[in-house]
């Protein structure tokens, strides 16, 4: 049969059933002030990565929240752990520890393939 | 016999009540901590939603209060209070003893002190001013930098100390939001060349008439308003004021030259409120504003008996608000005269 060149793109949707949000969870459990954030964008305003990278914590946030791990993964080595955004965040949240989190989760997920 | 109700506070609850009080034939002492009575009323210049003078206000409330039932006691602040069974007695900084058969409580709100948000440069950089200082500018028809130049480029700041648990409150003002789109629209009007920017987290417009205020300063005066939560402002080498936002809607950080930042200070418990806590055993909650016995038909009653709350010293509320919470309380207070119960 013929072949032109035709191929199915992924979606740009979040899909959210298929999502996996384990990541989500164990930041929830360990770092209960991750449910705080209401996306602001201080942290992101402050952030010294965020203005010469395509970085934003406030993403970063939502996008463990969704599940969308692939991009998780991506940014979260840019952050250099300097904690300003969790001295600027109005709703106490402790941003840094959810990168530390984050961090450690995934390290973990990758030796393990858990 | 004729009753006696001391009212603390001479702002728009306080005068509110005693007015109402004093229709009613219930004699009234009014005890105010400044030299003059109309509280915030006196510090801005026109009223949102609808922008007219706050001196009509001011000017309704004294007629309300020109009445031979009231005794006006200004500059004069409460020392202690004692109840003894069905009267309370006063004493005042000035050293006056009075008796009364009901205490209202409306000493008001103070707002925020905007230099404890260090990060925006309140009293460190020229230029930056609180939404009461805009209004003084207002008032006195003059919108100038410290340097006398007109502003070009003016950026307002909602949420200066409420919602903020750096600021320890986490609770929202709700008037800053629709303030900021009233002076926004006003810095418009007064300054056609200008370019006005509000940053918000939230649009709060749950008030009759600020959803269309918000919409005409889109519509007619063109205000821009950026998603994102102002981190800090700086001072740049040519005397204007560089702050860091994110633009969260955009997605990227923004960063910005103005040359005048408004900072739209939240509403906090009054000094004096929280001294009057302390002196009369008064509950407060964590927000420091006095607990009512119940949030939905208790707003007025206190924990103690005779006395009651009307106005600010509650929670935050705008004019019309605190006027209606002062009525309430005036029918909990003759409720109280009449029957002896709270």
């Amino acid at each position: 049969m013929d072949k032109f060149g035709f191929s199915i793109s992924k979606g740009r949707q979040i899909d959210y059933d298929f999502n996996n949000r384990r990541l989500a969870e164990y930041i929830f459990e360990k770092e209960p002030s991750f449910r705080l954030c209401i996306e602001c964008g201080g942290c992101s305003a402050t952030c010294t990565t965020a203005n010469f990278t395509a970085f934003s914590l406030r993403e970063l946030n939502i996008l463990i929240k969704r599940g969308e791990n692939d991009q998780v993964r991506n940014n979260l080595r840019k952050c250099m752990l300097c904690g300003k955004c969790t001295l600027v965040c109005p709703r106490g949240v402790n941003t840094r520890n959810i990168v530390v989190l984050a961090k450690n989760a995934l390290q973990k997920y990758d030796e393990y393939e858990i | 016999m004729r009753k006696h109700v001391i009212v603390i506070g001479g702002g728009v609850a306080g005068l509110e009540v005693a007015g109402q009080l004093s229709k009613v034939g219930i004699d009234v002492s009014l005890i105010e901590k400044e030299t003059k009575t109309g509280g915030h009323l006196n510090n801005w210049h026109r009223l949102f939603p609808d922008r007219r003078k706050s001196s009509e206000v001011k000017e309704y409330l004294d007629g309300m209060t020109m009445r031979s039932e009231i005794k006006l006691l200004t500059d004069t602040t409460i020392e202690a209070f004692r109840r003894t069974r069905n009267h309370f007695s006063v004493t005042t900084n000035r050293g006056n003893e009075l008796t009364a058969d009901a205490i209202i409580v409306a000493t008001g709100f103070d707002l925020f002190k905007s230099a404890r948000k260090e990060e925006y440069g309140y009293g460190i950089y020229n230029n930056v001013i609180t939404s009461a200082d805009l209004e003084k500018m207002f008032t006195n028809d003059k919108i100038v930098l410290t340097n006398g130049n007109v502003p070009e480029t003016i950026g307002i700041v909602h949420c200066v100390g409420s919602r903020d648990e750096k600021a320890g409150n986490l609770y929202c003002s709700k008037l800053c939001c629709v303030t900021a789109v009233k002076q926004a629209i006003e810095l418009r009007e007064y300054l056609p060349e200008s370019k006005v920017f509000c940053f918000y987290m939230d649009m709060r417009m749950g008030g009759a008439f600020y959803e269309e205020l918000y919409r005409e300063a889109q519509e007619k005066w063109g205000v821009s308003f950026i998603r994102g939560k102002v981190s800090e402002a700086s001072e740049t080498i040519e005397n204007k004021l560089l702050i860091k936002v994110e633009d969260t809607l955009a997605g990227r950080p923004l960063k910005m030259k103005l040359n005048m930042l408004v900072l739209m200070a939240g509403m906090e418990m009054s000094e004096g409120g929280k001294k009057l806590a302390e002196i009369g055993g008064l509950k407060t909650g964590e927000n420091r504003f006095f607990t009512s016995s119940d949030n939905h038909f208790g707003s007025n009653v206190s924990n103690v008996k005779g006395v009651f709350y009307a106005g600010t010293c509650t929670s935050p509320m705008n004019i019309t608000e605190t006027i209606s919470h002062a009525r309430a309380a005036v029918v909990e207070v003759i409720g109280y005269l009449k029957n002896g119960e709270n």
